[in-house]
C-alpha cells in the first residue's frame, strides 16, 4: 500500500500542491549541522510498522494481551488493532487497574507556556507554520519574568516551554536563559521546542530542563516528507532521534506523540510505542511520557477535517500505551473537551494540563495577547477548575513529581 | 510462659527512635485528605513520603496531611544514583528536619527494582552526616552486609516489585538476611493483602510496609486497619515460635531411631 493512499485530502490546498511539486530536499539525509549517533533503533521501529497487519488479529489475540501480566510488542498490537474495539470497556477497566497499581489515584498537573512562536519549518497541517500570517513574538526576560510569576500564582510546580522552531530566532542559549528564569518559579520544566543535538540537550538540562518532549507527528517516512515541506524539521531521522540524544545529553525523561489523525493512526501509534519501548530498554533510566493529540482545527486554514480518530479510537490508543507500558506517563491535550479529558484521566491518563493559552505572554496581563495562538483548545478551564474536577473524581492532583538533582 | 503481644513492651529501633507500631504507612498513591483516616486505623507511627511530592507553601504539599506525631519518613525516590540520593536526603532533611530518610535509588523507571550497589554507596555517606539511614535492597545478602558495614539502621528488603502485589516473591532470600544481619529487616514493596503482611512477620521481619495494597483497595482506611491486625498477629505468631510445617503427610514418630534400646 503507498503512503499516497493515506492521505488526508483534504488538509492539501493549491498552495501546498504546487508546493509539492517543486524541488524539495531529501528528507531522510542529515544537514551538516545536524549530530548522527548511529543508531539502530529508527531501522527496527519502521520495519515493524510497516510489517504491522493490523487486520491480521483477532478477538482472541486481544483477549490473550489482555489476560497477560505484562505485555510483549504482539499484545501492544493485538491492542491496537480493529479487532479491539469491541471490547473497549473491558480494556478500559484493564487499563484503569494498571494505571492505579502504577500510579495510585495521582494526577500530575501541569500548564504550556509559549514564550515564542518564530518557526522556520512548513508543516501543512499547523498555525505556527513559517507560511501562515500569524502575529509573531518572543518574550524577552522581562516578559518571562512576568509571564512564569502569572503561572506560578496559579499554584502550579509544572511547565512546558515551548517555542515554536525557530533555532535563528529561539536560540539555544535564549531557550537556557528560559530554563534558568523558570527555575526560579517551578520545579519541573519540560521542553518542547525544535530537536537539537546532544550537547545543546546536555547545556539546557545544566540549565534546570527535566526532559524533552518530540512529536514525530507521522512515524510513514514518506506521508511525512509530504507534511512537512521545509525546515529542520523536514529531515525525518534527526526528529526521530531527538528523544535518544535528549537521553544522551543527561534529560531525565523524554516525551514521545504522534498526531492522530495526520496518517493511519493504528500504525502511528504503534511506532509510538516501539520507539519509547526500544528506548527504555536502551536507556533503563529513562523515564516514557507519551502524548495524544488528534489533529484539531488551525486559524488560516479551516479546510482541514481528519477526524478519523473519533474518541473511541482515542481511548484505544490511549489504553494500549498504558497495558503496554503501565509505568509511563500519559498526558492528554487540552485540544480535547473536559468531558474526554476528565474521563481519560480515570482511566489511563496520569497527567493534564489547565488554565491553558497557547498563544505568546497570555498568561501575564502586561504581555497579553502578543502573538497568535498555535491550535484553538477545547478545554479552558483554569488551574483552580481542573483541580477541583479531579478532586470531584476521587482523583489526587499532584503538583511536582520530580526534583531537580 | 508470658509471651509479650502487647505493644507496650514489644517495641523496636531505628537509630535513636523507639517504635511499637510495626506497620509503615506509605502515603504516596491515594488522596491525601484520606492519609490521617489511614494513619489512624493502622495505627502507623512511621509513614513514608516522597520528597518531590514535597511542595512546601503550595498546593497539594503531602506535608500538610501527615498528622502530628507521626514520624515522617522522606525517601529519595526518583535518585538515579548515589550522588542524587544524597542530595535529596540532605533536602529532605531541611524540609521534615528529621534524620530518617529512605533511600531508594532506581536506575530502571519498568520495574522500579533498585540499584543496590549505589544503595550502598549512599548509606556510607548519609550514615556518616549523622543520617537514620533505611536503605530500600533487592535481598542480597552481601550487599545487605555491605549496607549494614555502611552504617545502615535497618534494611529494607523488596517482596515484589513496587505496586505489584504480588507478596513475599523474595521470601526465601528474605529470611536469609532475618536470620543473618543483626539490623531490623523491613520487607517494604510487594505486600499485597495483609496475609502476606502476617507471613512477613511471622518469619521474623521487624516490621513491615506497605502503600498499593492500601491505595488500590476498595476501602483505604479499612484496608489500612486490616493490615494492622495482619501484622499483629504475625508478630504475635513469631513471638510465640512457629510450629513446623510438614511438606506432606502426617508424622511417624520416631521412624528411623525408634531402634535404639540402651
Amino acid at each position: 500500500m503507498s503512503a499516497e493512499n493515506h492521505v488526508n485530502e483534504s488538509i492539501l490546498s493549491d498552495e501546498i500542491r504546487e508546493h509539492q511539486r517543486e524541488n524539495r530536499i531529501d528528507h531522510m539525509t542529515y544537514l551538516p549541522d545536524m549530530e548522527d549517533i548511529g543508531s539502530e533503533v529508527m531501522d527496527r521501529v519502521i520495519s515493524e510498522m510497516e510489517l504491522y497487519d493490523y487486520d491480521s488479529y483477532t478477538e482472541a489475540d486481544v483477549r490473550r494481551a489482555l489476560g497477560r501480566d505484562s505485555r510483549s510488542l504482539e499484545d501492544f498490537k493485538a491492542l491496537l488493532s480493529p479487532a479491539a474495539m469491541p471490547l473497549l470497556e473491558e480494556i478500559a477497566q484493564a487499563a484503569q487497574a494498571e494505571t492505579r497499581k502504577h500510579f495510585g489515584n495521582s494526577i500530575a498537573m501541569f500548564t504550556p507556556v509559549y514564550i515564542a512562536n518564530y518557526c522556520e519549518n512548513y508543516c501543512i497541517y499547523c498555525g505556527f507554520n513559517c507560511h501562515n500570517k500569524i502575529k509573531r513574538a518572543q518574550l524577552d526576560e522581562a516578559e518571562m519574568e512576568r509571564e512564569f510569576a502569572a503561572v506560578a500564582k496559579t499554584g502550579l510546580q509544572e511547565i512546558l516551554l515551548l517555542t515554536g522552531e525557530s533555532r535563528k530566532k529561539s536560540t539555544v542559549e535564549y531557550i537556557g536563559r528560559a530554563c534558568q528564569i523558570a527555575r526560579k518559579y517551578f520545579r519541573v520544566i519540560g521542553l518542547e521546542v525544535y530537536p537539537m543535538n546532544s550537547d545543546e540537550y546536555a547545556y539546557l538540562q545544566t540549565c534546570g530542563a527535566d526532559y524533552v518532549t518530540v512529536f514525530q507527528e507521522t512515524y510513514d517516512s514518506d506521508k511525512y516528507e509530504t507534511l512537512h515541506l521545509a525546515g529542520h524539521k523536514r529531515i525525518f531521522p534527526y526528529r526521530f532521534n531527538a528523544q535518544e540524544r535528549a537521553l544522551l545529553g543527561g534529560m531525565r525523561g523524554v516525551g514521545f506523540a504522534a498526531l492522530l489523525g495526520l496518517d493511519d493512526f493504528r500504525k502511528d501509534a504503534f511506532a509510538t510505542g516501539m520507539h519509547a519501548w526500544l528506548l527504555q530498554k536502551k536507556y533503563p533510566h529513562g523515564e516514557i511520557a507519551f502524548s495524544c493529540p488528534r489533529l484539531r482545527p488551525i486559524i488560516n486554514n479551516d479546510r482541514i477535517n481528519p477526524m478519523d480518530v473519533h474518541e473511541a479510537q482515542l481511548l484505544q490508543v490511549v489504553c494500549a500505551y498504558r497495558l503496554f507500558m503501565p509505568f509511563a506517563s500519559i498526558t492528554i491535550s487540552s485540544r480535547e473537551c473536559a468531558r474526554v479529558r476528565d474521563n481519560l484521566v480515570q482511566i489511563a491518563a496520569t497527567k493534564i494540563s489547565a488554565g491553558v493559552s497557547t498563544g505568546i505572554g497570555e498568561h501575564g496581563e502586561e504581555v497579553a495577547d502578543k502573538g497568535d495562538e498555535q491550535f484553538e483548545i477545547s478545554d479552558g478551564r483554569s488551574v483552580d477548575e481542573v483541580y477541583r474536577a479531579l478532586e470531584a473524581n476521587h482523583l489526587q492532583p499532584v503538583m511536582a513529581e520530580y526534583i531537580y538533582v | 510462659m508470658e509471651i509479650h503481644t502487647d505493644s507496650k513492651t514489644d517495641t523496636w529501633k531505628l537509630g535513636d527512635h523507639t517504635f511499637t507500631s510495626r506497620f509503615i504507612l506509605g502515603s504516596g498513591k491515594y488522596s491525601l485528605e484520606l492519609i490521617r483516616a489511614a494513619v489512624e486505623h493502622a495505627g502507623a507511627q512511621i509513614v513514608t513520603m516522597a520528597l518531590r511530592r514535597a511542595n512546601e507553601g503550595g498546593l497539594a504539599n503531602i506535608l500538610d496531611y501527615i498528622p502530628d506525631g507521626v514520624s515522617i519518613l522522606p525517601n529519595t525516590s526518583g535518585a538515579r544514583n548515589a550522588q542524587e540520593a544524597v542530595r535529596i536526603a540532605r533536602l529532605a532533611r531541611e524540609v521534615c528536619g528529621s534524620d530518617l530518610i529512605k533511600i531508594e535509588i532506581m536506575r530502571d523507571t519498568k520495574y522500579l527494582l533498585p540499584d543496590n550497589y549505589e544503595t550502598v554507596k549512599a548509606t556510607e555517606i548519609l550514615a556518616r552526616e549523622g543520617f537514620t539511614v533505611m536503605p530500600y535492597m533487592y535481598p542480597d545478602l552481601n550487599m545487605a552486609r555491605d549496607m549494614a558495614d555502611a552504617g545502615a539502621a535497618c534494611i529494607m528488603p523488596l517482596g515484589a516489585p513496587i505496586g505489584s502485589n504480588k507478596g513475599l516473591c523474595t521470601k526465601e532470600f528474605i529470611q536469609i538476611l532475618i536470620d543473618e544481619i543483626d539490623l531490623p529487616i523491613i520487607v517494604d514493596a510487594g505486600i499485597g493483602r495483609p496475609s502476606q503482611a502476617c507471613e512477613a512477620m511471622e518469619m521474623g521481619a521487624a516490621a513491615v510496609m506497605a502503600n498499593t495494597a492500601i491505595a488500590t483497595s476498595g476501602d483505604i482506611a479499612a484496608m489500612a486497619g486490616a493490615m494492622k491486625l495482619a501484622v499483629e498477629a504475625g508478630r504475635a505468631a513469631h513471638l510465640a515460635g512457629m510450629g513446623g510445617v510438614r511438606a506432606k503427610g502426617g508424622s511417624a514418630s520416631s521412624p528411623l531411631t525408634g531402634y535404639l534400646r540402651d
